[in-house]
C-alpha cells in the first residue's frame, strides 16, 4: 500500500470504520511509514480534543415546547385498544411496530417477562448516565473488573476487553434490574456509553439473539452457558450489534471469560 | 394539523414522540453548524420535526437520527439555502467547493508533529463555522454527532467514498487552521 492509498484509509482506519482485513493492510502500512504514523496519531488527536471541547448544542427549551404544541396533542388518557388494533400490530410482524403500539402491549402482553426487564434495562442504563452513577469500579483493565465483581453477585459476568476492536472497557457496576443485583460492564464507543448487563438465566440453552428500540435506545440481548445479556446504548443498531458481535466472539475465544 | 383521535394516529403521535423526541439536542446541534444561526437553527428544527411527523410513516427504522438528519439537511437547503447564503457569501459561497482546492489561506501541510493546542467548545466552534459547506457538514455529523460513515451517507445522500475524502479534507483543513491560529496568537 502507497501512502496516497492510506491517506484517506487511515481516517477510516481512526474511526474504526475498516473490517479486519482492511485494517490489517493499513495498520503494517502505517507501522512501516514515519509519515503515516504521524498522520494517524494527528487524527486521533484531534478527535480526542474535540470530544473533550464537548462541542454539541443544547435544544432551547422554549424550541421542545414549540415543536410538543404544533404535534397533534396526545389523549390525556390513553383509549383502551381495540382488538382490531392489537391484531394488526401483531401482524406487521416486527417488534418495531409491535412496540408502536406501546400502550397496547403493555396490556396484551404484560406477563411477558423479556419486556419488563428490557424496560428496567432501559431505566437502568438511563440512571446510569447521571452524573457519578457510571462505574462503582472504573478501569480499563478487564482483570481488575472481573475480580471486583466476586462476592457482589451470585454469577461471574464475563469482562472482555475490546478496546483493540472499538469498544473500551471503561469499568463495572453494581445495578439491580428485576428486584435483583445485576452486573453491568461498561464500554464506550467514541462518546457513547454502552451498557452490558449480566444475569444468570434459569436455562443453560442458547437463545436467539434480538434486537429491540425502546425509547430511542437499541437493545440486544442474547443468552450463552447459562448468562443472560443485554447491551443497551444510543449508537445505531448496527453497531450495536456489531458490539454483541464482537463480544460473542471474543466470549467464545477465551473460554474462561 | 387536524386533530385526529382515532387510536391508529394517537398511537402513531405517540411512537413519534418517543422515537425522534429524544434526538432533539442532535438535530439542533447539525441546524447549528449547518446555519450558524441560533434563530434560523430553531426555525429549521421546528420545520424538520413536523416534516418529519408528516412522513412518519414512511420510516422504515432502526435508525432514527440520520433520518431525522437528511430531513434537517432538505430543510436547510430548501427554505434556507436563500437566507443563508446572502449572509455567508463573503466566506464560501461556492457550490463547486467540493472540487476546488479548499479556500484556506494557509497550507494543507501541516508540520508532523506539531501539537494541537487545548481549546474551548466556543473557539473550536469558530474554526468548523469557518470550513466549506460540504466539509463542515460531514465534519460535524462525525465528530460532534457521532454518526458511521454508513449513516453520514445516508444523512447526506452521498456515497461512502466521498464521505471519507470529505472527512479527510475536512480534519486536514481544521488541523492547519487550528495550528495556524496557535501560533499567531503566540
Amino acid at each position: 500500500m502507497t501512502c496516497e492509498e492510506a491517506n484517506i484509509l487511515i481516517h477510516a482506519l481512526a474511526d474504526g470504520e475498516l473490517d479486519a482485513g482492511h485494517a490489517s493492510e493499513v495498520e503494517a502500512h502505517v507501522a512501516s511509514c514515519p509519515h503515516c504514523t504521524a498522520e494517524l496519531a494527528a487524527i486521533r488527536e484531534m478527535t480526542e480534543a474535540l470530544a473533550r471541547a464537548d462541542l454539541g448544542f443544547k435544544a432551547p427549551p422554549q424550541l421542545r415546547r414549540r415543536i410538543e404544541d404544533a404535534l397533534p396533542a396526545l389523549p390525556a388518557v390513553a383509549a383502551p385498544p381495540s382488538r382490531r388494533s392489537v391484531l394488526k400490530g401483531f401482524a406487521m410482524g416486527s417488534v418495531v411496530s409491535a412496540l408502536a403500539a406501546t400502550g397496547l402491549v403493555a396490556i396484551v402482553i404484560s406477563k411477558d417477562d423479556q419486556q419488563r426487564i428490557e424496560a428496567e434495562i432501559v431505566s437502568a442504563h438511563l440512571r446510569s448516565l447521571q452524573a457519578g452513577h457510571l462505574t462503582d469500579v472504573l478501569s480499563t483493565d478487564q482483570h481488575t473488573v472481573k475480580p471486583w465483581f466476586n462476592g457482589r453477585l451470585d454469577v461471574a459476568p464475563p469482562v472482555i476487553d475490546l478496546t483493540a476492536l472499538g469498544f473500551t472497557l471503561i469499568g463495572g457496576r453494581l445495578d439491580y434490574v428485576d428486584a435483583r443485583p445485576i452486573g453491568a460492564v461498561v464500554y464506550r464507543r467514541r462518546q457513547h456509553i454502552i451498557n452490558l448487563f449480566v444475569a444468570q438465566t434459569s436455562s443453560t440453552e442458547r437463545r436467539t439473539t434480538r434486537m429491540d428500540t425502546i425509547q430511542g435506545f437499541n437493545i440486544r440481548s442474547w443468552s450463552e452457558r447459562g448468562l443472560n445479556f443485554w447491551a443497551i446504548s444510543d449508537i445505531g443498531a448496527d453497531e450495536l450489534n456489531e458490539f454483541g458481535e464482537k463480544f460473542e466472539t471474543a466470549m467464545r475465544v477465551n473460554k474462561e471469560g | 394539523m387536524p386533530l385526529n383521535r382515532s387510536d391508529e394516529d394517537a398511537e402513531r403521535n405517540r411512537r413519534f414522540r418517543e422515537l425522534a423526541l429524544p434526538y432533539l439536542d442532535d438535530v439542533y446541534t447539525l441546524a447549528r453548524y449547518l446555519l450558524r444561526d441560533p434563530t434560523d437553527a430553531e426555525d429549521a428544527v421546528q420545520e424538520c420535526y413536523l416534516r418529519a411527523f408528516k412522513h412518519f410513516h414512511t420510516y422504515r427504522g432502526p435508525a432514527m437520527k440520520p433520518w431525522l438528519f437528511a430531513i434537517l439537511r432538505n430543510v436547510c437547503h430548501t427554505e434556507f439555502a436563500r437566507r443563508s447564503s446572502a449572509k455567508l457569501k463573503a466566506i464560501d459561497d461556492a457550490p463547486e467547493a467540493a472540487d476546488k482546492p479548499p479556500l484556506w489561506h494557509e497550507s494543507q501541510e501541516t508540520p508532523e508533529g506539531a501539537i494541537l493546542r487545548e481549546r474551548d467548545a466556543s473557539a473550536i466552534r469558530k474554526l468548523i463555522d469557518r470550513l466549506a459547506e460540504p466539509f463542515r457538514e460531514t465534519f460535524v455529523l462525525r465528530e460532534v454527532n457521532n454518526l458511521s460513515y454508513r449513516e453520514i451517507a445516508d444523512s447526506a445522500g452521498v456515497p461512502v467514498g466521498t464521505v471519507m475524502s470529505r472527512l479527510a479534507r475536512a480534519r486536514a483543513m481544521l488541523r492547519a487552521a487550528w495550528l495556524a491560529e496557535e501560533e499567531s496568537s503566540e
